[in-house]
């Protein structure tokens, strides 16, 4: 029997019962539907947050105080450990194949322009900033490379406090006044939107010690270092460590880069994905059921059929892939339909809704093609097999 | 060639054993017409499936064209049964759902015949039985003569050597059973050998050669030589 032809009767089988065929493919387009929106949506999630995270560059290395155990954060709280310096910086900073530093304190202050005022982010940062965590400046130039012990007042600004401090006004040249303290306006980030619900717009940046004076504050909060891309970061890892060793006497700080944020995100999120789809994959189940059920009845029903098939010399085999290929197509159609039920769904949620990302793998939607021909294999075998096994004799009395 | 002896067929009912044939021995040549009768339950329907190869015995041998079909595994008794038999029931027994091309088709759709070939041997079989016009029906629009035409049709589509009919008329009124019946005669006069079971005296008159069966035995043959 030709392949074609095998399409062609099961097709025929399946349209002479239009209303059962059409609800039972239902069953597995509203599995295969879920299934592709819910990953779709997961999908979408993780290439979401995935680039919000990566927005910063990827060749990143983050020192902070204290050590991160096992057992907790135990470092922190210990008076002994030195704190991370400005001169810490600056000698990672000088070390080989880093490309930028950045030493870093965060706090919270009014900034003031006239009558105006704006409670914000201030960023104590160096002069590296644009490089380190790739961000562009709109307009004037970010801090400049001043001696980080005498650095002068000047701040940047983030797109937000420029817009709610001047409005229309050019910045640039402009007296503020930050935590009480003057600075002078020298630029205006690129805005850089929302990230996970923060504005990071919504900050200025000013010179590090600065801002540590500003807070009270000994130590920084963090390094930041970008590695020349390409080299081993094992290796710059490790020489990071032993610089910080070195000047410390001791491992009282942790190292945390990029990758490694980003692979366990990445497995969170891939975990996330696969539970989401699971739950989709329970309504396939259900559609499989289905058909499993509607093959059953079809098998029974047309035992007189398959009785006079056997006589005008359809093998065993004959019958088993002409009952299998009915449950098969059947899937199939319901497949594709629940393709586009479930792909429609997740282009039409992304273009509604901008805040749920959506994202459908080409590989996704083979996948569950082919997933909805299984599981019509898997429901098919055992009707066909049972149809293949009928004693011709007794089938064609069957009527 | 069609050659049994010694055919015996039980069948289990409950815990009782009916003996559908008993020791049965009979010998069919190419091209004969032979009519298969006797009363209701003697056991001519399960003689006719046995030489269709539906059946098997449990006891006996059973040759076709010098080859013992009792060895035959499954698949090699539905490919004897696509090339040399022919089956006509009385209820027809077409698929509901296809056309009368369709139904004819059949057969040579599982023999994997090219399907050009295909369509142009189904129409030559349906016109040459009067039924040209009536290709595009499915069988509830077609009259019990001509839906049994269709099955005629099908039956000798694949050019076999042997036509089994069980009852091909017991649906048919007289006009249109008449009319079937001259169809498988006329196979029959081409060389076919046509074996046919009926309950109608009449008709049984016909053949060449009579079987009469009763309890499962052949108590009369007339043409065994
Ligand atoms: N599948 C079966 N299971 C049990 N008994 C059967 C089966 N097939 C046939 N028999 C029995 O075998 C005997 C012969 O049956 P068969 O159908 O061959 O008779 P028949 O001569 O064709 O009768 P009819 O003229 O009524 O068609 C009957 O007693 C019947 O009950
Ligand atoms: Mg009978």
């Amino acid at each position: 029997m030709l392949i074609n032809d095998s399409a062609k009767l099961a097709i025929a089988a399946l349209s002479s019962q239009r209303m059962r065929s059409f609800l039972t493919a239902l069953g597995i387009a509203v599995g295969i539907a879920s299934v592709v929106l819910l990953t779709s949506i997961g999908e979408g999630i993780h290439k979401f947050v995935l680039s919000e995270f990566t927005q910063f560059g990827t060749n990143l290395i983050a020192v902070s105080p204290g050590k991160t155990t096992t057992a907790g954060m135990s470092g922190a709280i210990i008076s002994n450990v030195r704190p991370l310096s400005i001169d810490d910086a600056l000698a990672l900073g000088r070390s080989p194949k880093i490309l930028g530093v950045v030493p870093f304190v965060q706090g919270n202050a009014p900034v003031e322009f006239g009558k105006r005022s704006r409670r914000t982010y201030v960023f104590g940062v160096g002069f590296q900033v644009p490089n380190v965590w790739q961000m562009k400046v709109a307009i004037g130039r970010f801090l400049p490379d001043d001696d980080p012990r005498t650095a002068r007042a000047f701040a940047v600004l983030g797109s937000t406090v420029k817009d709610e401090l001047f409005g229309s006004l050019n910045p640039l040249g402009r007296r503020i006044r930050i935590g009480g303290e003057r600075y002078r306006v020298i630029g205006v980030m690129e805005s850089k939107g929302q990230m996970l619900g923060f504005d990071l717009d919504d900050a200025v940046y000013i010179p590090t010690d600065r801002a540590l004076g500003m807070f009270d504050r000994e130590s920084l909060m963090e390094i930041d270092l970008l590695y020349a891309a390409g080299s081993s970061l094992d290796e710059i890892v490790k020489r990071v460590k032993a610089l910080l060793i070195d000047r410390h006497g001791a491992e009282d700080f942790t190292i945390t880069t990029q990758e490694q944020m980003l692979d366990v995100l990445g497995s969170v999120l891939n975990i996330l994905t696969l539970a989401v789809s699971a739950l989709g994959g329970i309504s396939l189940l259900v559609g499989g059921v289905g058909i499993l059920t509607i093959m059953t009845i079809s098998v029974n029903e047309r035992r007189a059929e398959i009785g006079l098939l056997r006589a005008i010399g359809a093998g065993r085999g004959q019958i088993l892939s002409i009952f299998i290929g009915e449950a098969v197509v059947l899937a199939s159609i319901g497949g594709l339909a629940g393709l586009m039920i479930g792909g429609g769904g997740a282009w039409l949620l992304g273009a509604f809704v901008p805040a749920l990302p959506t994202h459908t793998p080409w590989l996704y939607v083979v996948l569950a093609e082919f997933l909805a021909a299984l599981i019509g294999l898997l429901a098919g075998v055992l009707p066909a097999h049972r149809a293949a096994n009928l004693d011709p004799i007794e089938a064609l009395r069957a009527e | 060639m069609i050659h049994l002896t010694d055919i015996e067929r039980k069948f289990l009912v409950g815990d009782e054993t009916v003996r559908a044939l008993n020791n049965v021995n009979i010998t069919v040549h190419q091209g004969e017409y032979v009519a298969i009768m006797g009363p209701s339950g003697s056991g001519k329907s399960t003689l006719l499936n046995i030489i269709g190869l539906l059946d098997r015995p449990n006891k006996g041998v059973y040759s076709l064209s010098d080859l013992d079909t009792t060895e035959l595994t499954d698949d090699q008794q539905a490919s004897v049964r696509r090339h040399k038999i022919g089956f006509v029931f009385q209820f027809f027994h077409l698929v509901p759902r296809l056309t009368s091309a369709e139904n004819v088709e059949l057969p040579m759709i599982l023999a994997g015949v090219d399907p050009a070939e295909r369509k142009s041997r189904v129409q030559a079989a349906l016109s040459s039985l009067g039924l040209s016009n009536r290709t595009k029906h499915r069988p509830d629009q077609l009259s019990g003569g001509q839906r049994q035409r269709v099955a005629i049709a099908r039956a000798t589509i694949m050019q076999p050597d042997i036509i089994l009919a069980d009852e091909p008329t017991g649906n048919l009124d007289r006009t249109s059973g008449i009319e079937v019946i001259q169809i498988l005669e006329d196979l029959h006069t081409k060389g076919i050998t046509l074996i046919m079971v009926t309950h109608d005296p009449d008709l049984g008159k016909r053949a060449s050669r009579r079987v009469q069966l009763v309890d499962g035995k052949i108590s009369r043959d007339t043409g065994d030589s």
